[in-house]
């Protein structure tokens, strides 16, 4: 089965580290995501797994003195080689954050923020775009009459999937998300799950949590980060029942973390 | 000294009262002030004519002109010199001991009395520059005087718009210069037409900068090299040299009428602008 797999993988992480100043945050992490799969990464706080979401998309450059080692390829290429767009890449992995942040616009105009950046200005493609993309993160009847009314009047849990449907309308290969149901009723969380396993289907998900069941319930593979190091990665199931290192047996049964 | 926490809340908001009316009734003082004694003369022939006998009978209207156009000089080189540095400072650098000797400097900028502005002007764009008295130096001198207040308010307004929009518009794939444009400036508008009305107040209120730059010929300005007078120099030349007090005190209450429109229609305008944006 490791063959086939090595051969699937969609990003591949070798030996890399990330450092702000002289402080090193991720250390020397090895770890492959395959295609359409949920990759979920628990940890307990300062353990890395932001900053290893935020060194994907390269969004840690816009912290000051920070610096990689090793290497992180996304279908083969390194994306911290010189000669790789960030802006592009950007737009390949899109990103929902802990707590919704929809821009000070619309709905309409959050949603096709991204493509409208990207130069895209057909007004036909933008809305069928923006439809798509709405329904797909399971907001659209919510919002359809009020498209273009101010997103900052949704709901919490519709604000965050107003962010996921904006960075499908980028239609990214991956999805990574950083706690996105920490600030969220569990009403709202089990919406936003049922949208990512649907999305399972078209996307490669990443998944940041602080919550342990909810890697559980949706992960296929789990992977473990403490104090900027991967302990330990694998099927959920195993982690979850049969973990080989007794650190992630202690963070999952709810001993330290 | 022990008060009781209920008196001493009583007390305290009495205090403040106080303070907050005085601060009012100042202000309401000197409008009503103005307005009574220049009112009686503002009609709209003192609108719209040119002033006579060295002001003493006549109108304004070449002093409205010249104010326009000079406080407009002003303003339209200013915005763009401030508002960009404000952006490098905040988006384009790091915190560095460079940017804080730059924040320092203009700081210090704005604490320089407007009459070494106006020396400054004189020697530079007057005489070195042989721009002579003109619209364009007067507008270049009060450019330089109102920079250091754009900048400090248009860094403070782009530095409070939230971090997470940027990290939001950046994750959508948006160039640097897409996510100022698009992203941190709307967001930090209204603080920055703040910083430009100031300015546009200062720069209609000026006399002592403009003396020196641009003169106080009478006639209606006809290029950016025409010397011309402003209403404030104007106001400042009848009353000094006793010509007409009350058309002295009728210019004055053009201009506060003036600076008062101004602040309501750009708080319109600005309402406008964040009903569309949020």
């Amino acid at each position: 089965m490791s063959e086939s797999v090595a051969e699937t993988a969609a990003i591949g992480v070798k030996e890399f580290s990330c450092f702000f100043g002289q402080a090193r945050y991720l250390k020397d992490i090895n770890l492959d995501v395959r295609r359409n799969e949920i990759l979920g990464i628990i940890g307990p706080a300062a353990s890395g797994k932001s900053t290893f979401l935020r060194s994907l998309n390269r969004l840690n450059d816009l912290v000051p003195e920070t610096r990689v080692e090793g290497t992180i390829e996304i279908d083969g290429k390194n994306i911290y080689a010189p000669d790789v767009s960030v802006v592009e890449l950007r737009r390949r992995l899109g990103m929902v954050f802990a707590t919704p942040v929809p821009l000070p616009r619309s709905v309409y105009e959050n949603v096709i923020f991204g493509n409208r950046m990207a130069g895209m200005k057909k007004r036909r493609r933008l809305e069928e775009l923006a439809e798509e993309s709405l329904r797909q993160a399971g907001l659209w009847e919510e919002v359809c009459d009020r498209l273009h009314s101010s997103a900052l009047k949704l709901s919490g849990g519709q604000q965050q999937r107003l962010c996921i449907a904006r960075i499908l309308a980028l239609r990214p290969e991956f999805i990574l998300l950083d706690e996105p149901t920490s600030g969220l009723d569990p009403i709202s969380t089990m919406k936003i799950e049922e949208s990512l396993r649907r999305l399972k289907e078209d996307y490669t998900i990443i998944l940041v949590t602080n919550n342990t069941k909810q890697a559980a319930r949706i992960a296929d593979r789990t992977a473990f980060f403490l104090s900027g190091e991967l302990i330990e990665i694998g099927p959920t199931e195993k982690i979850f029942t049969a973990p080989e290192c007794s650190k992630t047996n202690d963070y999952i049964s709810g001993r330290f973390g | 000294m022990y008060l009781n926490p209920r008196i001493e809340q009583k007390a305290v908001k009495g205090i403040l009262w106080l303070f907050t009316s005085i601060t009012v009734f100042i202000l309401i003082f000197i409008v009503v002030f103005i307005l009574r004694k220049g009112l009686p003369v503002v009609n709209s022939a003192f609108l719209t004519t040119n002033p006579l006998d060295m002001g003493k009978s006549g109108g304004i209207f070449s002093t409205i002109v010249g104010t326009i156009a000079l406080t407009l000089m002003a303003i339209l080189v200013a915005t763009p010199l401030g508002v960009g540095t404000a952006i490098f400072l905040t988006e384009y650098t790091f915190e560095t001991r460079l940017t804080r000797i730059i924040r320092f400097g203009a700081e210090c900028l704005a604490g320089i009395p407007s009459i070494i502005f106006g020396l400054f002007g004189f020697i530079l764009f007057v005489t070195k520059l042989k721009f002579g008295w003109s619209i364009l130096s007067g507008g270049l001198t009060l450019a330089f005087m109102t920079l250091p207040t754009i900048i400090r308010t248009s860094e403070e307004a782009i530095r409070s718009v939230p971090a997470s929009y940027r990290q939001v518009s950046f994750s959508l794939g948006s160039t640097k210069w897409q996510t100022v444009t698009r992203v941190v400036l709307p967001s930090a508008l209204p603080g920055i037409v703040t910083g430009v009305i100031l300015s546009v107040g200062r720069s209609i209120g000026e006399t002592a900068a403009v003396i020196f730059t641009a003169g106080s010929v009478l006639r209606i300005p006809t290029s950016l090299f025409s010397s011309s007078r402003t209403m404030a120099v104007h106001f400042y030349v009848l009353a000094r040299e006793g010509i007409s007090m009350s058309n002295a005190y009728g210019t004055a209450a053009v201009l506060v009428i003036a600076i008062l429109i101004i602040n309501l229609l750009t708080y319109y305008l600005m309402e406008k602008f964040i009903r569309k944006y949020s």
